[in-house]
């Protein structure tokens, strides 16, 4: 059965503009990838996660422009010992970026071991994207897997020291950012991966990551400052036993970001969390859609999601966990709430619970609200300043967000942006 | 101190007259009470006072030393020297007690042009006061009022009161919902505040709280106006008879 007339168009205009590298080690899984975006198309709106987010502007030939916005304030994790590799609208950046040695890991760029015909990744590249695409499609990380042009290959085989930070500058106000990121963590390994920058006018990423046993991973991530880039990212992450995987990502403006996340637990005692915060202003559309696949006895998952909205803007949030038949003492949580600063801006939500195991403990909760007006008066009532005391309200209500990151250093870091943000507010 | 004159208040999402003509003068170093039966409008004086929304002042006015306060946002009040302790102290999850003190002592010394206390300066000050009221640091470190008990708010009340050192203290209904013990923490750190420059407006349905705050005068207050005036002896005849006796008198 061929694809709708319309999908068949968008996806075939799209595929014409793009070209894919060949040969090597990762040719057969970019191939693989390709058909399977050609046997699904290209999103739409009418495709049940699509509803609340329009995908036209991911999909288009082109990327929409997008001004590189230039602004004085250092960037963020400025201050933290990190290995830095840089990339500007999607090509790496030799000059800017660290040596790419660390103990307790290795580096290498896709790009680089693109023409060799072994390598460690070749079992992994493209493998959680495509088990990710049941029972959900994601079409945008099929068309990543077979066209990334870069990213980063880590294979992490002890306990890390430093932060491996991933700065994506932009550039250029049409450019269009497609990368692929593969990171393998061996038994009891531990790592820290950092991400920031707004990336390209459009930028497609994908981030794949496989969590040995009793391996830890840990993710920070800050997606902020053009007001009219656009994002398309998803984590695929697989968790083994006793594993961890902790993920939180901040984002600030940005016309159009849909983020996904898809989790797998498939060892016992596993614990995975993914957090996130987002401040919009005006036209600004994000979008969280994620799914937490529980597939092992005694895994933990938190899905925690604040959204502070004004002026128009709109936040999604799809989140799903999926509890199998033998995942037993499977204790779920999820919460995705919006603090609504005025009237005009919407959150659409849509948690989702599909439980087969009988010995479970699972919670969601969505809430849209606006500002406390009692706790407003209380503050006020003790002198302090309207403006200072919503900013104060405000960032206690991503407060929860905001603490899942472990690290404190990271976690002042990410509080600091949101309090320059509020600031620049009036 | 505070003078109120003529005090005349509706709720402005209904015509309802609440307040009907409150006269009340309050001295520096006096502790005046305001004792009356449900619904005469003693919170709404304390919330008016105060600056909260939903009320609309028909006539009359309300100083406070000489300014006139009811055209002034809620935190201009604060910095004026006036303070409210909630008779419902407000819960407020992801902001800590002591970041929230801190905030309020700063903000109150800026807008008065005064230096901001350092953290090692504050943490000194409210150490102390903290220990006299039995709050302990992880009271103090907790989200404000958030898990406290009934006890526990109120005393987190008057803390507030001894590190922002108002000029105008109203006391809402601070007895509600204290054991003895509790109320005896409160009041003496109520009286621990009393100096010649403060004053304190002290509403409560129960003459109990005036026996460990000892009023100068006491005032009876029915249908939003002040009915009767007197020693702490009125106290004493609310809480032997009851306010039917002095309602018809009044009447």
């Amino acid at each position: 059965m061929g694809l709708p007339e319309l999908k068949q168009t968008a996806t075939d205009a799209l595929l014409s503009t793009l070209r894919m590298p060949e040969g090597g080690w990762s040719a057969q899984a970019r191939a693989a990838g390709l058909n399977r975006l050609q046997a699904m198309g290209l999103p739409s709106r009418r495709d049940e996660y699509w509803k609340f987010t329009r995908p036209d502007t991911l999909i288009a030939p082109q990327a929409p422009e997008a001004v590189a916005f230039q602004i004085e304030d250092p960037l963020v994790f400025g201050g933290i010992d990190r290995l830095k590799i840089v990339f500007v609208d999607g090509v790496f950046d030799a000059d800017a970026s660290d040596d790419l040695r660390l103990e307790g890991l290795t580096i290498e760029r896709l790009a680089d071991s693109a023409a060799r015909d072994i390598h460690w990744a070749k079992d992994l590249y493209g493998k959680l994207e495509a088990q990710g695409q049941t029972p959900v499609e994601r079409p945008l990380a099929a068309l990543n897997t077979a066209y990334a042009t870069d990213g980063i290959l880590i294979h992490v085989t002890g306990k890390v020291s430093r932060p491996v930070s991933l700065i994506y500058h932009h550039a250029a106000p049409r450019s269009d950012a497609i990368l692929h990121h593969v990171i393998k963590l061996d038994k009891g390994a531990d790592m820290t991966l950092l991400e920031n920058g707004p990336a390209a006018a459009r930028f497609n990423k994908v981030l794949e990551v496989d969590i040995a046993d009793e391996a830890g991973f840990h993710h920070v991530r800050a997606q902020g400052r053009d007001h009219d880039r656009r994002a398309a990212t998803h984590i695929f992450a697989r968790l083994g036993e006793k594993s961890i995987f902790k993920s939180f990502t901040l984002t600030a403006n940005g016309v159009l970001t849909r983020n996904e996340c898809v989790i797998e637990l498939t060892g016992d005692d596993a614990i995975a969390h993914v957090a996130g915060a987002c401040v919009g202003d005006g036209d600004f559309h994000h979008d969280d859609t994620v799914f937490v696949t529980h597939d092992a006895v005694n895994c933990e998952s938190r899905q925690v999601f604040k959204k502070v909205l004004r002026n128009g803007a709109t936040g999604v949030f799809q989140g799903k966990i999926l509890v199998r038949k033998d995942a037993q003492k499977t204790d779920g949580y999820q919460i995705s709430q919006s603090l609504l600063l005025d009237g005009d801006s919407q959150f659409l939500a849509k948690p989702e619970l599909e439980i087969y195991a009988d010995d479970v403990a699972c919670s969601h909760g969505s809430t849209s609200g606006a500002i406390d007006e009692d706790a407003l008066f209380y503050l006020r009532s003790r002198g302090v300043e309207e403006k200072q005391a919503t900013d104060l309200l405000t960032l206690a209500f991503l407060a929860e967000a905001v603490d899942e990151i472990e690290d404190e250093a990271l976690a002042a870091d990410i509080l600091a942006r949101l309090e320059a943000w509020l600031a620049r507010r009036s | 101190m505070l003078e109120i004159k003529d005090l005349h208040v509706q709720l402005e999402e209904e015509d309802k007259q609440i307040l009907k003509g409150v006269n009340l003068t309050v001295e520096a170093g006096k502790v005046h009470a305001i004792m009356g039966p449900n619904g005469s409008g003693k919170s709404t004086l304390s919330y008016v006072l105060s600056g909260k929304d939903g009320y609309e002042v028909t006539a009359g006015s309300a100083t406070l030393g000489g300014k006139d306060i009811l055209d002034m946002e809620p935190e201009e009040r604060a910095a004026a020297g006036l303070f409210l302790a909630f008779q419902y102290p407000v819960e407020i999850p992801g902001v800590g007690n002591m970041t929230f003190l801190r905030t309020a002592v700063n903000a109150q010394r800026k807008s008065r042009g005064e230096d901001e206390m350092s953290a090692a300066e504050f943490l000194k000050v409210i150490r102390a006061k903290a220990k006299e009221l039995k709050i302990d640091a992880d009271m103090l470190k907790r989200p404000v009022n958030v898990g406290f008990s009934g006890g526990e708010k109120k005393r987190n009340e008057i803390l507030q009161m001894a590190m922002l050192e108002p000029k105008m203290c109203i006391l809402d209904e601070t007895d509600s919902g204290l054991d003895v013990d509790a109320m005896k923490l409160v009041a003496s750190g109520v009286n621990a505040l009393r100096d010649a420059g403060r004053g304190f407006l002290v509403i409560t349905h129960y003459q109990r709280l005036l026996d460990h705050i000892k009023p100068d005068v006491v005032h009876i207050m029915a249908d939003g106006r002040i009915v009767k005036s007197g020693g702490p002896e009125l106290a004493l005849e609310v809480e032997n008879n009851g306010y039917a006796d002095i309602l018809a008198e009044v009447a």
